[in-house]
């Protein structure tokens, strides 16, 4: 129906965009991976498989990657539990609140991230809200040190972060749920808890694996929460390449690291897309 | 002239059978708009009843309320001497066919008609075997491994029957469970369905806007219009003697004649004649199959009238004619198929076959 | 549907509702505690606040480098909605309507910003304008804001091209106007809703990003950059006041995306980002 000109149009500028700032780069962050560079801060384009080496060889690496991992997976978790009860209550139980809950919820999800890790920075300190206000009524003597600085800092603000992230596909597949089937378990005598776990948990599978997808490999990728929040104890492996491009300087090391990223969350998504299929019955 | 008191109590009277469902005085209102005012109505143990409507008569509001999905906004639903409503819908012993079937889409056909059994915790092998029956009786074994995408709307039909006969249900509904069929399969399967409650012997409450199935399928028909019973009675019942003018147009054709009675005569326009009817006017159900060719049957109380011939229809076996008296009273007439017809005729029928029946009242 | 229940499953219902609850105070307390504090005599931090001001506004009024920052935030979002919905719109349609070869490729190209970390596309595009010796300033930023949200203008308008009744634009064609009438007269009328909603959302998200740009700066910051260098310095309540702002702001701007979107029919507004993505 489209003569050539229109198809042209359409699919030229926006390919050759893609591929000069998108393919291209990947392709020199790839090349990065395997240069050097030299003790004059300067970057050699001699080919070896050194970088890759040096990730598995150096402990602080590995550590720092589980750590990544650990993390990100505490903050999935995290936003699944308060995301899916909470896209439930407003999918099956809000009624005509459902359409102003909605956007009550997607409002933060737009809101400047610096300004959430910010407000956490603000509550969590020695002498934050929360120390002072338990400070104030009793409860403590001495501020919490482990609330600011730490992983559990970098947890807490990431969950608070991706929680809505996690709820819209969930939401999604959970109002795509036709009515009837809830009422037709009800019919054969099914209880509420029975027809969740029988029927709607199993239908909204795909909305809960994009949701955790999401977080996770956001979260993993991280630099900013634990840059602000995290302390020492609680970099992450992006942080490691964050001081590899600027005062470490080792851009090859920090491409190889960022390449192995790039790898992990195209394998993840493609996993994801897999299984999303498998539980998706239209 | 039966007031609808008197056909309630007649058509109560003919159940010989036990009561199984009893609907009392039960209305629902859904923020301003009455759906349903003041509905009574008692179902048989083993009877086929339909409830008959219009979209917005509120048939599938009250099905609704019977299932559980609904609640009134006042009056009862009794089962068996125990009432039903605080009950909710998962500890009923009432199921459903749906409209649409609502069959689970990750289930297969097997899993979805063991599911009820399932959630009753019955074991593997209990289940097994009743679910085998179920599918065999609506002969859908061969499928029993298929997801429900797989099959066509008339299968998931059955296998939508067999989930919810598979429980032993006591009452089982069907919420216009054959209006997504096309026309050759629906006759069918009306067929087919009455055999199976037969066969099955539980009470069945069927939902349909269309009054040909209903007359097919029903032991009893309770017509519903805006909210309100016209008229509960067999379906035999219901064509020949209708309450009102409504019931009498709404299933199947009639002519309504207005007319007046003094002194246990009739009058309508230049026609007349004995009936035994209370004085006054009176609105009369005559049925077009009851207008005979003039003369045909020689009957002397026969009421002869004249007119043109302005239409017909063709309807294979039978034409309708469309006759227009002198007097400007226009009837139809349902007559045997004829190749030709003279441009003026007459026509004759008996007087018994003008029934009575009241007006119905004007509802917004 | 209403639901008729017994006791047990009365009393799950109401923990329900108070876990709904408490998720939305855990989302929105931190937020409520900064534009509370932004007032604060006393500052950030301390319990209660007192001291009700607006000195910190002032101060913020006071400050030129921060809005020396908002300009380049505006002009580097203006330039960022101009790129990302002037390449996304063919996009959009060349996913929807054409058929070429590594389609499929090209979907998942364009739409992998959204699920990668930031971190990845903004140093991918530092190697990229190293090796091509272009120097890092607003224009890198807007390169890479625009290449980021593009995958947003797709998204948003292949959405709204799903709603759009195709046989429109064949009764155009077939009254004789050609494809470029058409597309004028037809299709963008009625891609209207989405690409505003598009470009509110771009918009926004542009003002607020801060991990590709982080690593593609030049001398001068964007708002969100200014904001993280001066709280690598230390905290102070002025910092509060223009998030309270930009929380304003973004609020407003949030809300009408939704109403655009809501008017156009979509049904699972926002969650069509993270599906396609994934």
């Amino acid at each position: 129906m489209f003569s050539r000109v229109y198809r042209t149009v359409i699919t030229v500028p926006p390919l050759l965009w893609v591929s000069v700032f998108l393919i291209v780069p990947y392709l020199l962050m790839f090349c990065y991976g395997f240069w050097s560079v030299s003790p004059a801060r300067v970057i050699v384009h001699s080919w070896s498989l050194e970088n890759y080496h040096q990730l598995l060889r150096v402990d602080v690496y590995w550590q720092t990657l589980l750590r990544s991992i650990w993390i990100a997976a505490r903050v999935t978790l995290f936003s699944l539990f308060l995301g899916y009860p909470l896209a439930y209550f407003l999918s099956f139980r809000a009624g005509a609140r459902k359409d102003l809950l909605y956007q009550l919820v997607i409002i933060p999800l737009w809101v400047s991230y610096l300004v959430r890790a910010y407000a956490w920075m603000t509550i969590l300190g020695s002498s934050g809200v929360l120390n002072t206000l338990l400070h104030y009524a009793h409860l403590t003597s001495q501020p919490l040190d482990f609330l600011l600085y730490s992983p559990f800092a970098v947890v807490l603000t990431l969950t608070h972060i991706y929680t809505p992230f996690t709820f819209l596909p969930i939401y999604a597949s959970l109002e795509h749920i036709p009515r009837n089937l809830v009422e037709a378990s009800h019919d054969l005598g099914a209880s509420p808890v029975q027809t969740f776990w029988r029927v709607i948990l199993p239908l909204s599978i795909p909305g809960v694996l994009a949701g955790a997808t999401f977080a996770f490999v956001l979260s993993l990728g991280d630099f900013l929460a634990p840059l602000l929040l995290g302390g020492p104890s609680g970099i992450m492996i992006s942080n490691i390449v964050v001081s590899l491009f600027g005062a470490a300087y080792n851009w090859p090391l920090g491409a190889a690291i960022s390449f192995c990223m790039l790898i992990l969350v195209v394998t993840l998504l493609f996993f994801s897309e897999r299984l999303e299929k498998r539980w998706s019955f239209s | 002239m039966l007031t609808k008191e008197q056909s309630e109590s007649a058509a109560s009277r003919t159940l010989s059978p036990a009561t199984l469902l009893d609907i009392r005085k039960v209305a629902k209102t859904f923020g301003k708009s009455v759906v349903l005012r003041d509905i009574s109505l008692r179902v048989a143990e083993g009877e086929f009843l339909t409830i008959l409507g219009e979209s917005g008569s509120g048939k599938t509001t009250l099905l609704r309320i019977i299932a559980g999905f609904e609640s009134a906004t006042s009056g009862e639903v009794w089962m068996k001497g125990e009432r039903l409503d605080p009950l909710p819908a998962y500890k009923r012993r009432v199921n459903t066919v749906f409209q649409h079937y609502a069959l689970f889409p990750h289930l297969t056909v097997e899993q979805n008609v063991g599911y009820g059994l399932r959630v009753e915790k019955q074991t593997e092998a209990e289940i097994s075997a009743r679910v085998e029956q179920a599918l065999a009786r609506v002969k859908m074994t061969v499928h029993a491994k298929a997801k429900p995408s797989k099959i066509s709307g008339g299968q998931q039909q059955r296998v939508a029957l067999a989930r919810a006969l598979v429980k032993r249900p006591q009452l089982l509904l069907l919420d216009e469970p054959l209006s997504a069929l096309d026309a050759n399969l629906r006759r069918q399967m009306q067929v087919e369905l009455k055999f199976l409650q037969r066969e099955v012997g539980i009470a069945f409450v069927f939902v349909t806007h269309d009054q040909e199935e209903a007359m097919v399928m029903s032991d009893r028909i309770a017509l519903l219009r805006m909210g309100e019973m016209e008229q509960v009675a067999s379906p035999r019942e219901i064509y020949s003697r209708p309450a009102t003018a409504y019931t009498a147009q709404f299933i199947g054709h009639t002519n309504l004649l207005r007319t007046v009675v003094q002194g246990g005569t009739v009058r309508c326009n230049s026609l007349s004649w004995p009936a035994p009817i209370p004085d006054g006017p009176a609105l009369l159900s005559l049925r077009p199959e009851n207008i005979r060719v003039a003369g045909s049957s020689g009957s002397q109380d026969a009421v002869r009238l004249r007119g043109q011939l302005r239409h017909r229809a063709f309807h294979g076996s039978t034409e309708l004619l469309q006759i227009e008296c002198t007097d400007g009273l226009s009837f139809a007439v349902r007559a045997p198929a004829r190749s030709n017809w003279q441009s003026e005729l007459e026509f004759e029928f008996d007087p018994a076959d003008a029934v009575p029946v009241r007006e119905s009242a004007e509802r917004t | 549907m209403e639901l008729l229940m017994n006791g047990a499953a009365e009393r799950g219902s109401r923990w329900l509702t108070l876990h709904a609850a408490l998720v939305f105070a855990f989302l929105y307390l931190p937020i409520a505690v900064l534009i509370v504090y932004s007032f604060n005599g006393a500052g950030v931090g301390g319990f209660p606040p007192r001291d009700l001001t607006l000195d910190w506004y002032r101060t913020l009024f006071a400050d030129g480098a921060i809005w020396e920052s908002v300009g380049n935030s505006l002009l580097v979002a203006a330039c960022a909605v101009a790129i990302a919905l002037g390449l996304g719109i063919p996009a959009a349609l060349a996913l929807d309507r054409a058929q070429f070869p590594g389609k499929a490729v090209f979907r998942r190209l364009v739409l992998l910003p959204l699920i990668l970390p930031g971190i990845v596309t903004g140093l991918s595009l530092l190697m990229l304008f190293n090796e091509a010796h272009i120097k890092l300033s607003l224009l890198t930023i807007v390169l890479g804001h625009g290449t980021a949200l593009i995958s947003v203008a797709t998204t948003e308008v292949f959405a709204g091209l799903q709603k759009l009744d195709r046989a429109q634009e064949e009764a155009s064609l077939d009254l004789g106007a050609n494809y470029w009438q058409t597309f004028l007269r037809v299709t963008l009328p009625n891609l209207k809703l989405s690409i505003i909603g598009a470009a509110l959302l771009i918009f926004t998200l542009s003002m607020d990003e801060i991990a590709v740009s982080f690593f593609l700066i030049g001398r001068n910051n964007t708002l969100p950059l200014e904001i993280w260098g001066r709280l690598r310095r230390g905290i102070t309540p002025e910092i509060n006041a223009i998030s309270t702002i930009i929380f304003v702001f973004s609020l407003a701007a949030i809300t009408l995306w939704y109403r655009l979107r809501k008017a156009e029919g979509a049904p699972e507004v926002a969650a069509e980002l993270i599906d396609t993505a994934v």
